[in-house]
This record gives structure tokens, sequence and C-alpha cells, in this order.
């Protein structure tokens, strides 16, 4: 009886499914993001970048139309990333996949494109090593090293600080991020004071912060996930009075994040942040992209997200129209290896060796701008490549 | 097919208990019926495969929480175990063999499941929610925490599963997965079968029913469970290791709240207390999420969420309870 229903269930789903698909000249790209689940927001923000491209140049490029797939992986689920790339590659026959939010979505799905030799578009995951996974794969966004190496650097050469603590989250960015300012901090001939992790859910600051006073640094530099979390570590800083100018306060980007400086207030004045895309930044590409962003999306502004997916679509749109359509991996990787552009976020291009992102850095600082706080950029790095991967060759 | 009385105290109980473990029709065209992907539905065959892996390890959790009444929100550790270990024996220590790997990570889980099975017995009720729930959060910090051999949030980097037998390599459109994990399946069904239907299984039933005439009757019950839940523990962990090694991955969601959490939707959606229901039920949840987040990436949840309420008001004991007293039995 149950196995019969099972039958007619798995019968009419199959059905219902095969009846959809059946194309000619079209382009797949199959997307694969945390639809749902505690990410699901930002899936939504970078789909809505990759929307907005597409709606901006049209959904045809070299005579062929664009066709996107969509696919949920609820989360930071290795697993499912995989399974998820194994359908879009053998059931919806797509050209190329794209997408990954979180690393190991990427990891999950990067023996697939390597297997079905498709091009893979990382249009957010900031680990490392990511690209080292498989050959097809390029990169759209920015990684955690590339932010903070350069910022260590900066602090020390052009801030001045010769001593700093630093204060992360438990996890694997938070790892990474600690690592990658040190370094550049202390190889620039920096001092690091101390380190402390805090643990990445519900975390009480207020200790950790105390610590870092007693060690009484320069500066502190801190990193934690978004969300909550700003608001509470700023609140934390203001009671042990830990502020600018006293003591400088680095982080990155996301801690001062325009919602975040919403909660935060008045706290977060004088916060400087190390950044790939600045929502302020003057210049007409921006500004063009954040007013068509925040009109097809209700008022809400673009983030980190919406630029990835955004620039992970040029990427896709011209590799095709170099390749005159050819959607075979090899044809379109190459294609993709040494591309440069003009982004909103700044001028950015791809590593032919490293097929990662090689872009400006900046460095931002929380001014009152006409009685709204924002992130003012006050020193720019440019051209920066990952550290870490002319350190493992 | 004869209709069972089992309100009836039978004569002779161990006739009984074979009259229990005869294969009915039903059961071998649903296990033919597993079959039909292969030829029917070669592009479902990933989803096949993950469906009979949600299949093993809600068969597991059946055992306890269907069977022995053991209420539990932390299964997922052991899934979670086993699937480490299959992960760490290659990315760590370069052994991909699959079926080695196999036994091992449920030795290991099945190990873990003993001596945690000393505390669970101790706790009833809500009590013994919070402790499963409770060892599966430490489990996952644990985890995080340990990332030199984890690899924490990232994920563990490196698994390779060699080629079963050294011959059937696992191919993307999932062949050798779903053949692989659907022969681990019904291996452990069969098992499972076994214990169900024997005078352990029995017992086990008895302590579900009424945890305090269990002793008055001369059964050791603490020792009945903490043997179910070691058998359970190592199941779950087979289910992992399956999971590791037909998608070479293992991130820190296989020791998740969710996953605990998923599995128990599962079972309530095919009905406890039935092994059938347990596969049933991870059939119908993964088709379901898969269709539903097929046409809405972002609010699938929503159809499981009408899914789940309406099973539960129309048919309390299950899709299956509800079919098999549809068609008029009841055991």
């Amino acid at each position: 009886m149950s196995g019969k229903t099972a039958l007619a269930l798995a019968l009419g789903l199959g059905l219902a499914w095969s009846a959809g698909a059946s194309a000619q000249e079209t382009v797949k790209v199959g997307v694969v993001l945390p639809y749902s689940g505690p990410f699901a927001d930002a899936a939504n923000q970078l789909d809505a970048g990759i929307k907005l491209y597409m709606q901006q140049h049209g959904d045809e490029v070299a005579g062929k139309k664009i066709e996107i797939v969509r696919k949920d992986t609820g989360g930071p689920n290795a697993d499912q990333a995989r399974r998820m790339a194994q359908e879009l590659v053998v059931r919806d026959q797509v050209d190329i996949l794209a997408g990954f939010a979180l690393t190991p979505e990427a990891l999950g799905a990067a023996q697939v494109a390597t297997e079905a030799q498709k091009l893979m578009v990382v249009m957010n995951a900031a680990t490392s090593s990511v690209t080292e996974q498989s050959d097809y794969i390029v990169r759209t966004s920015v990684t955690i090293p590339q932010l903070n190496y350069a910022f260590g650097q900066w602090a020390f050469q052009e801030a001045g600080i010769k001593q700093a603590y630093t204060l992360v989250s438990d996890y694997g960015p938070g790892h990474d991020a600690e690592a990658s300012f040190s370094k550049g901090f202390t190889e620039a001939g920096g001092e690091i004071l101390g380190s402390d992790r805090t643990p990445v859910a519900n975390p009480d600051f207020s200790a950790y912060v105390q610590r870092v006073k007693d060690a009484d640094p320069e500066a502190v530099y801190i990193f934690v996930p978004g969300g909550a979390q700003p608001a509470a570590i700023g609140k934390a800083l203001v009671d042990r009075g830990l502020a600018p100018p006293e003591t400088k306060i680095f982080a990155q980007g996301e801690l001062t994040h325009p919602e975040a400086l919403e909660s935060m207030g008045e706290t977060a004045l004088g916060i400087i942040t190390t950044f790939h895309y600045t929502l302020e930044r003057d210049d007409p590409l921006n500004k063009e992209y954040v007013e068509g962003y925040t009109a097809a999306n209700n008022g809400r502004e673009p983030d980190l997200f919406s630029i990835g997916g955004y620039d992970g679509m040029h990427l896709i749109y011209e590799a095709l129209k170099k390749t005159d359509g050819d959607t075979s991996g090899d044809a379109l990787i190459e294609a993709a290896k040494g591309m440069s552009w003009e982004s909103p976020r700044g001028p950015m291009s791809i590593d032919p060796e490293t097929r990662d992102v090689v872009q400006t850095v900046y460095i931002r600082e929380v001014q009152e701008v006409d009685g709204k706080l924002q992130n003012v950029i006050i020193h720019e790095i440019p051209d920066v490549k990952d550290p870490l991967h002319g350190a493992s060759n | 097919m004869a209709t069972i009385d089992t309100t009836r105290p039978s004569s002779e109980p161990l006739a009984w208990l074979h009259q229990q473990s005869r294969w009915s029709v039903f059961e071998i065209v649903f296990w033919l019926l597993a079959l039909v992907p292969f030829f029917f539905f070669p592009t479902y065959l990933m989803l096949a495969n993950q469906v009979a892996i949600a299949a093993l390890f809600a068969i597991s959790v059946d055992l306890v929480l269907g069977y022995a009444g053991i209420v539990t929100l932390g299964h997922a550790m052991f899934f979670g175990i086993g699937a480490y270990t299959a992960g760490i024996l290659s990315a760590r220590w370069g052994w991909g063999e699959p079926l080695s790997g196999l036994l091992l990570a449920g030795a290991f889980a099945g190990l873990v499941g003993y001596v945690t099975s000393f505390l669970i017995v101790r706790v009833q009720h809500l009590a013994l929610i919070m402790v499963t729930l409770g060892l599966g959060l430490l489990t996952y910090e644990l985890a995080n925490a340990m990332s030199w051999l984890t690899g924490g949030t990232d994920g563990l980097l490196g698994v390779d599963s060699w080629d079963i037998f050294g011959y059937f390599r696992f191919d993307l459109w999932g062949y050798t997965a779903y053949s692989y994990s659907l022969a681990i399946l019904f291996l452990c069904f069969l098992a499972s079968r076994r214990i169900v239907n024997s005078s352990f299984g029995l017992a086990l039933r008895g302590v579900r029913e009424n945890l305090n005439r269990m002793p008055a009757i001369g059964s050791d019950h603490r020792k009945h469970l903490r043997k179910i839940y070691t058998i359970s523990a190592s199941i779950a962990g087979l289910a992992g290791a399956l999971l590791t090694q037909t998608t070479n991955t293992v991130t820190l969601e296989v020791l998740s709240f969710e996953r605990s959490a998923d599995v128990v939707v599962m079972l309530i959606l095919g009905g406890t207390g039935r092994l059938y229901g347990a596969i049933l039920g991870a059939v119908i949840f993964l088709l379901a999420r898969d269709q539903l987040a097929g046409i809405n990436p972002q609010y699938w949840y929503f159809g499981i969420g009408l899914l789940l309420m309406f099973v539960v008001l129309v048919m309390p004991k299950g899709i299956l309870g509800g079919l098999s007293w549809l068609v008029g039995r009841r055991d």
C-alpha cells in the first residue's frame, strides 16, 4: 500500500518535472544558495544582485538566453550543496554552476565542477582555499585574508599603531581574520599584545572587553559575525570606556554594515573597518547600482552579498561573450582568467593563476555625515591579492 | 492477507513471533520499488541515495523512540560521529576504503552510544529529552572546537572514498552511491526487523508501554534499553558514514539539532513504532522537500509544516498508521 503510494507520487512528480524541462539555445546557470534557514537573508541579497544584473543587461548573451535554476541548501551543508550541484548537472543540465554563499557549500560542490567540467562561479564564500579545490572555480567576492592582511600592514605603516590586541569569534572565519590581521601587522613591525576568542553564539562580551582594557593596547582588532553581535560588542566597548580616539577600534566591514550602524548608534563613531564594498562610495557606477538595487528591492540597500552576485553575473556574461556562446567549462574558465572590469565596488580583476579576485581594499572610518552615521573611505589599497595563495605556492 | 488479531494473546508466544516475522507481499513489493529509480529516474539517484541514508537514520531512531520509548532529540550526535569517523579516516589518515571505514564508523558510534546509554537509562520524559539534546549540542560544540581534526565550520577537506571493492567508482549520477546505500539500508533493515520481532523486541515495547511494570515481572529494563541504544547508535553511525562516503564531504551540519529534529519529523510523518514508517517518512519528507524547494527555494518549509500538521491531525499514528487503519489492519 505504502509502496504503491510512493510509486504513484514519484511517477506523478517525475512526469511533472520532465514536462517542464526542454530548451534550445539557452545557457542554464544553476545557482546554489542557502535560500532557507539561518542564512536565507544573505542568499536573498545575493540573489537580488543576480536579478539586478540580468534586469539591467537583459537575459540574452552571445545570441543565447540565460536561464537561472535555483537550488536551496538550507545552510552550510556540504553534502546538500554537492547533491544540488550534481542534480543541476545531470537533471537540469546546467552549463554553469554559481552562487555558494558559504564556504562548506563551495567545498562540497567543487568536486562536481571538476568531474563535470563546468565553470563554477563562487559569489561569496570567503575562505582562501576555496579556489584551490577545483580548476574550474573562479571567485567574484572577497577573501578574509585579502582584506585583513592589507589592513594589518596599513595599521602599522599608515595609522602608526605599534601594538594591538585581537578579539575574534571562535570559528573558521574568525580564526582566518585573526591570523591574517596579525600576520600583516607583525610583518610590518607591530606587536600583538594578546588574542582572545569569543563564543560564536550569544556571547557576553564584557569579560573579554575588560581583558582587552587591562592589556591597554593602542588598538583592538575585532571580528564578529553580523546580526545582533555588532551592537552587543559596541555597547560592551563603550561600557568599559574602550573607545576611539584613546583606543582605536579595527574590524572587518560587517561590524559597521549600515544596518548594524543603526543599532549601534553613537557608539560606532570612529570605528575603522576594512572592506571591499562601501555603499556610500562616491562613484557614478556605484550610485547607479545602489539606486537600481534599492528601487528593485523595496528600498533595501545592497550589501557584500549583493555585489558578489552582481559581479558574478558580470563575469558569466563577459566570459560567454568572449567564448561566443561556447559553454564548455574549459573555454569559460580560460575566458575568465585575467578578466578585469569596473564594478560598482571599484576596479577588480581575476588573477589568471589562482582564479581568485583581485581588487581594491578600502579602509573606512565611521563618521557622522549630514546627521547620519556612515562609513567614510579614508584610504585605498589598490590591486590586493589574497596573500595566502602566494604563501602556499 | 490474513488479518492478524494481536489483541488476543496467542497460546503459543513463539508461534506468534514467527507469525509476525513472516514476509508479506507488501514488503516484497516495497523493496522492489526501491529499485525503480535505477531504471526510470536515473537523474534522481542522488536524491534516492539521500533518502536511503535518511531512512537508515530514521530506522535507528525508530528503534529507540518508536519501540523502546526513549524520546531523543540528539541522535544526530551518532550520525555525526559516524560521518566524522569515516571522513577523518580518509582525510587525515588517508584510508578511503569504504567498507572498512563504514564498519569502523558504526563500531565507534556504537561505542559512544554504549557509554552514553548509562546516562540515558537513568532519566525519563522531559529530563530524557534534555539529556539527549544536551549531549547532541555538546558533541556539536566539541567538533567545532576541535577544528584541527574536524575542519570546524568550513567542513572537513580532502575526503576521498576509494572505489568499492576496488571496482565500483562513485559516479556523478549516483548509481554506485545509491546501490551502496540501499544495500546497507537493506541489511540494517533485516537486522532491525529481526530485533523487533524477537522476545527482546517485545520486552522493549513493554518498557515503552509501562516502565514500572517491567521490573515487576522480572525484566531488567535498563539492560534492554542500554542494548537497544547501543545498537541504534551504531546504525546511526553507519548512516552518517554512508553520507560521508557517498558525498565526500563532512560539515558540522551532520551534528546539528536540525538533523535530530528532522528525523523525528520523518518518524512522525511515517508513523513511529514501525520500521516501514521510518522508511516511508524519510521518502515523503525528502521527496516533498525536493519538490517544494524546486517550486520555491525560500519557503519550502511552509509546505512541510502543512503536511506535518495534516498528518498529525488526521492520522495521529503517521501515514503508515493511517493507511493500515484504512485497510483494517492493526498491529
